[in-house]
């Protein structure tokens, strides 16, 4: 049975709000495998859901893509991005920092990381994975993970490699907040005990979920128990069907991480920024930045590898993957080109540090709508969200002179926050979005959900206030802990002199 | 060693501040007349021209300082005056910010290469 989906003025096709709807979704035009069937809504004709896992050479390669992509933003992106903006005397210490980062936390990821993040959790399953696949036990070249597509799997392996990658850019994001001040080692431990307690367990609430075939198979079980009278069986199959992640459970839309990574990083940058205090010098001192090519060639490659971020979270390589291609190229112009006419209204000159910032707002913005907000509306969120960091950094970052060096809240946290509601308002096919995805209305199937704002915008909404809160909170006693423990700054002395030579002991230009 | 001769030797330094534009042209007076070499460095001042705001992300910095030449050239006292006026005539624009230029007594002068003093080292 072929579902065609077709990405605006779609009515409603009458499903019900169920619970359980998914974070991660897409629309899609859909075969189903040969070997499912599906139950319609004729009771009568109930039968299990059964299917095939298949894996399709062209996704693989296409996620192994991505992958790289990825890796790519942050090393040398990021890296480039952030390192430009800091004095010549900081730029070693960035670059060291967003580095050493990336190896530490590959590492952790597959040791206990995928773990947390991506396995059954137990009677913590709404917040947090388990153990069981610790050291990556139980996975090899053969077990698979579910798409968003019936039938469509992934190698484990391939999805394991590609979340890696988003665990590492999101500590890395945070240096950002406290950069040109922060003692390398402590940013090390808070580093290792940030991933542990606040990125895996938000990434298990956001996306853990068991996948379409999984909801087909509960839902139709559900169903069959249901028209048997078996009270017991229905509710266990209920149960299954609950049994995702707290913010999943929640309905909230958030296609490529804009609350996991953008919000997550941007609050514990804020967090980190009041709580290590501002720059020796700071108003009085000239802190500009010592290479702002650097910084455009960052930013650069952060474009480029985005679309590996936001396309990539697709899990397959097809129409909507190209919808998230197209999103990330027009939300983010538009973003550019938003903050660079307010700069040239309103400060006199346009600048490229300007235009390069209004290109990495639309990037986060448009990470949760990727997939679920239609061309048009993505440009209309790269506008506002663009005109509104604009004013964040330029004027409100002043006014609460809170020393945010390289802008993690004013861009990453700000940005999500606008992206994640404006998610919640773009998906309404009547916007041109692509529609709430629902898998189990008929089962075997994706099917577009009846669109209300009010809850939309309520989940979205629910699950921006928890990511800030949680986020906010953990991240707080996480540095006060490290601070207590080992310090957080470095000695004043060592600031003036610069983290490269007292912290590194090197320069990184020798010129 | 350095002898101390009662008046110094018959050598000036002339240190001039120029826009950095003006470098080749003042070069190319200079060697019309005679002057075999000099020393050049990049550097920042500021006189009567002011500077001006620069806007980092909301960051506002007042640059106060303005990027110059300066110019060491140390020639004998028969030359000085030539290469004074000829810096004088090459750098200016009739702006504020062209310059200024100072001659100052040079006690002792060696050619590194053959140990040669004072005129003979120049």
């Amino acid at each position: 049975m072929k579902t065609n989906l077709k990405l605006s003025g779609l009515s409603a096709l009458g499903a019900s709000m169920f619970a359980g709807l998914p974070v991660w979704a897409q629309t899609a035009t859909t075969e189903t495998t040969e070997a499912a069937t599906t139950a319609a809504t004729d009771v009568a004709a109930l039968v299990p859901y059964v299917y095939e896992k298949v894996v399709d050479k062209g996704d693989v390669a296409w996620m192994s893509i991505s992958t790289v992509l990825v890796l790519m933003m942050i090393v040398p992106g990021l890296a480039l991005f952030y390192g430009g903006l800091v004095r010549t005397k900081n730029m070693l210490s960035v670059l060291t920092q967003v580095f050493a980062i990336v190896a530490v936390v590959c590492l952790i990821w597959v040791t206990y990381g995928y773990s947390l993040a991506f396995s059954y959790g137990g009677s913590m399953d709404q917040y947090v994975g388990g153990l069981s696949k610790m050291f990556l036990a139980g996975v090899d070249a053969t077990t698979l993970v579910p798409t968003f597509t019936n039938g469509v799997w992934l190698p484990e392996l391939t999805f394991i490699a590609f979340q890696m990658t988003f665990a590492c850019i999101t500590p890395a994001l945070i240096v950002g907040a406290f950069a040109e001040r922060i003692k390398f080692s402590s940013l090390m431990v808070f580093v290792v005990l940030w991933v542990t307690f606040i990125y895996f367990p938000m990434a298990h609430m956001v996306w853990w979920w068991g996948g379409p075939d999984f909801l087909a198979e509960q839902q139709t079980l559900k169903l069959i128990a249901e028209a048997a009278g078996d009270t017991a069986a229905a509710e266990a199959a209920a149960a299954n069907l609950a049994a995702n992640g707290l913010i999943w459970n929640m309905g909230a839309l958030d296609f490529a991480g804009g609350t996991v990574v953008h919000i997550n990083a941007g609050v514990a940058g804020l967090v980190g920024c009041l709580v290590l205090g501002r720059r020796v010098g700071y108003g009085k001192d000239q802190m500009a930045p010592h290479s702002l090519t650097m910084t455009m060639i960052g930013a650069a490659l952060l474009w480029v590898g985005w679309f590996g971020f936001n396309a990539g979270s697709n899990f397959e390589s097809n129409s909507i993957t190209s919808l998230a291609i197209l999103n990330t190229f027009v939300a983010t112009a538009a973003a550019g080109v938003a903050w660079m006419f307010a700069e040239w209204l309103l400060k006199g000159k346009p600048s490229l540090l300007g235009l390069v910032s209004g290109v990495v707002t639309g990037l986060v913005a448009v990470t949760p709508a990727a997939g679920f907000a239609g061309p048009m509306g993505s440009i209309v969120l790269g506008l506002i969200a663009g005109v509104a960091c604009f004013l964040f950094v330029a004027y409100a970052k002043n006014a609460l002179k809170m020393d945010d060096s390289l802008d993690v809240f004013g861009i990453h946290g700000l940005a999500g926050i606008i992206g994640a509601l404006g998610t919640g308002i773009l998906v309404n096919p009547a916007l041109g979005g692509a529609g709430i995805p629902d898998y189990t209305s008929v089962p075997g199937t994706l099917q577009v959900g009846a669109y209300d704002f009010a809850f939309m915008f309520t989940a979205q909404a629910k699950a921006v206030m928890f990511t800030i809160l949680f986020s906010g909170i953990g991240s707080f006693i996480l540095y006060k802990l490290v601070d207590v423990v080992m310090g957080l700054r470095v000695k004043e002395d060592v600031e003036r002199e610069g983290l490269d030579v007292a912290e590194h002991g090197e320069r990184a230009y020798n010129m | 060693m350095v002898r101390s001769l009662e008046k110094g030797c018959d050598v000036k330094l002339i240190i001039a501040a120029i826009k950095p534009f003006k470098l080749e042209e003042v070069r190319e007076a200079l060697t019309t007349i005679g002057v075999r070499g000099m020393m050049v460095t990049e550097i920042k001042g500021f006189g009567a021209q002011s500077g001006h705001t620069e806007i980092y992300r909301g960051a506002e910095y007042a640059v106060n300082f303005v990027p110059k030449m300066r110019l060491e050239i140390v020639v004998s006292d028969a030359l000085a005056d030539q290469v004074v006026d000829t810096i004088a005539r090459t750098a200016r624009t009739d702006k504020i910010g062209d310059g200024k230029i100072f001659v100052l007594d040079v006690s002792h002068a060696v050619r590194v290469r053959t140990g040669e003093i004072n005129d003979d080292a120049l």
